[in-house]
């Protein structure tokens, strides 16, 4: 499983931008998006998922459940 | 273009890449223009060997509280080290980062000037101990400036109804801090995208596509020069004028009394700027000790198109409610006697002149009528505080 943001709360501010451990997210029609196939919901890098901790507008950022959870590689 | 500074939405030093990049290009390209940044102050101590380096000439840092129980009811959260904090220990994080970032200023001697938001019934009586902590630490200027919350903004403050202060709640806080320090009062909260000088916005001449339009910008160091030195010259003039007419006053002994005078001006520090076109007065306190702008007050242009419209004339009243006059370059029939009605002298006879000037002689004569009892003085009331974001009448 991947975060996703919901395209209609992002204030396209970019300050997920920088954060993201694996460059996942990019600007796309003057708002952000994360590619699902490079989120590792910040597993491994943090404590918390950074897109989640420094969005301005709460619940923008959140799990997308079209994608089964990320797994840690063994 | 004398001044350059970087400031938000979203913290400078959150992308501090981009920020100093900025810096490094016009420090090459123009290097007489002076830098400046704003930050909260989280990541100020993280930078401020880069700020020094490029020789920043001030750096402008938003303290609002300096004791996270108050800081609580101000910042919901704040992201630093990669995780979010909450509550109280956000604001206490938030203070530390704040007042460590400005102690580093100055002993690295970077100009270090403080904004605070006076939010009434949160920090107004605070905001006397965060002028306290700045002064000691070092910083050279203070700007408590009202919060803007009318509910369009759509800021929580704006939606759950905080109001901001009167001008005169404002006034009081302002000069219960200035014996401490200097306090700024020309702030217009501008927005932060503001091309232009304060209260003569010019961003509408400088949007993205104009200036991809513009092929090669000319820096000219000599019509710089010049400029600069015509502008000096003004200044000292201006200086002379307001001393000689201070030292006229000298033989008129002391008094207690003091009052406001708002003044329509469209710069150079004369009183030249009609009534009906004017979108704010400077307000001037005066007394026996000189004169001194204590502020600005926005208002609805009253003259629009040539007529007078009659249901912006209480509005403009009521943002220069606390003046005993108003000085005007000319002013119609119909509000000169409406104003009187409210009690508010307009004064068209300093047309042009300096301002300085303009409010000694003026106060020289209304003392003059009150030993006379020709007329009694009074304190007048409060003023309002126009909402909403400064934006040019163009």
């Amino acid at each position: 499983m991947a975060y996703k943001i919901v395209a209609s709360q992002c204030t396209g501010c970019s300050a997920c931008e920088p954060e993201c451990p694996n460059v996942a997210i990019r600007e796309k029609n003057g708002v952000f998006i994360i590619d699902p196939k490079k989120c590792t919901e910040c597993m491994g890098h943090f404590d918390e998922p950074q897109c989640v901790a420094v969005c301005p507008v709460d619940l923008t950022c959140v799990i997308d459940n079209a994608f089964p959870r990320y797994q840690v590689p063994a | 273009m004398t001044v350059l500074g970087i400031a938000g939405p979203g913290d400078p030093l959150a992308n501090p890449g981009k920020t100093f990049k900025t810096f490094e290009l016009i420090a090459k390209t123009a290097p007489d223009i002076k830098l400046c940044l704003s930050t909260n102050g989280l990541a100020l101590p993280d930078h401020v060997d880069t700020i020094k380096a490029f020789n920043v000439d001030h750096v402008t840092i938003t303290i609002n509280m300096v004791d996270p129980e108050i800081g609580q009811h101000i910042y919901p959260w704040i992201y630093y080290k990669n995780k979010r904090y909450t509550g109280i220990e956000a604001a206490r994080i938030l203070t530390e980062r704040q007042l460590l970032g400005l102690e580093m200023l100055t002993a690295a001697g970077v100009l270090a000037k403080i904004n605070s938001v006076m939010i009434p019934g949160i920090n107004d009586k605070h905001l006397v101990e965060v002028n306290r902590a700045v002064k000691s630490r070092g910083a050279f200027l203070h700007n408590i400036m009202p919060l803007i919350s009318a509910p369009e903004h759509g800021t929580v403050f704006g939606l759950n109804g905080q109001r901001g202060p009167s001008a005169q709640e404002l006034k009081v806080l302002q000069d219960s801090c200035e014996g401490e320090m200097n306090m700024m009062r020309h702030c217009r909260q501008c927005r932060a995208d503001a091309v232009g000088l304060l209260g003569e916005d010019r961003s509408a001449e400088f949007t993205t596509e104009k200036i991809d339009e513009m092929s090669e910008v000319v820096y000219d160091a000599e019509t710089r020069k010049a400029y600069q030195e015509l502008v000096e010259a003004e200044r000292l003039e201006k200086v002379a004028a307001k001393d000689a007419a201070l030292a006229d006053m000298s033989d008129e002994g002391m008094s207690d009394i003091k009052i406001m005078i708002a003044v329509a001006t469209k710069g150079q520090g004369r009183v030249n700027e009609h009534f009906g076109h004017a979108t704010e007065f400077q307000i001037y306190e005066v007394g026996t000790a000189g004169s001194k702008f204590v502020g600005h007050r926005r208002v609805d242009l009253y003259c629009q198109g040539g007529y007078g419209e009659e249901e912006t004339l209480p509005s403009v009243v009521r943002a220069i409610n606390d003046c005993h006059a108003v000085f005007v370059a000319k002013i119609g029939g119909c509000p000169r006697d409406e104003l009187k009605q409210a009690g508010i002298d307009p004064v068209d006879r300093f047309a042009h002149e300096f301002i300085g000037q303009s409010a000694i002689s003026y106060f020289k004569e209304y003392l003059a009528r009150v030993r006379s009892r020709e007329i009694v003085h009074t304190v007048r009331g409060d003023a309002d505080i126009r909402q909403g974001a400064y934006i040019s009448a163009a």
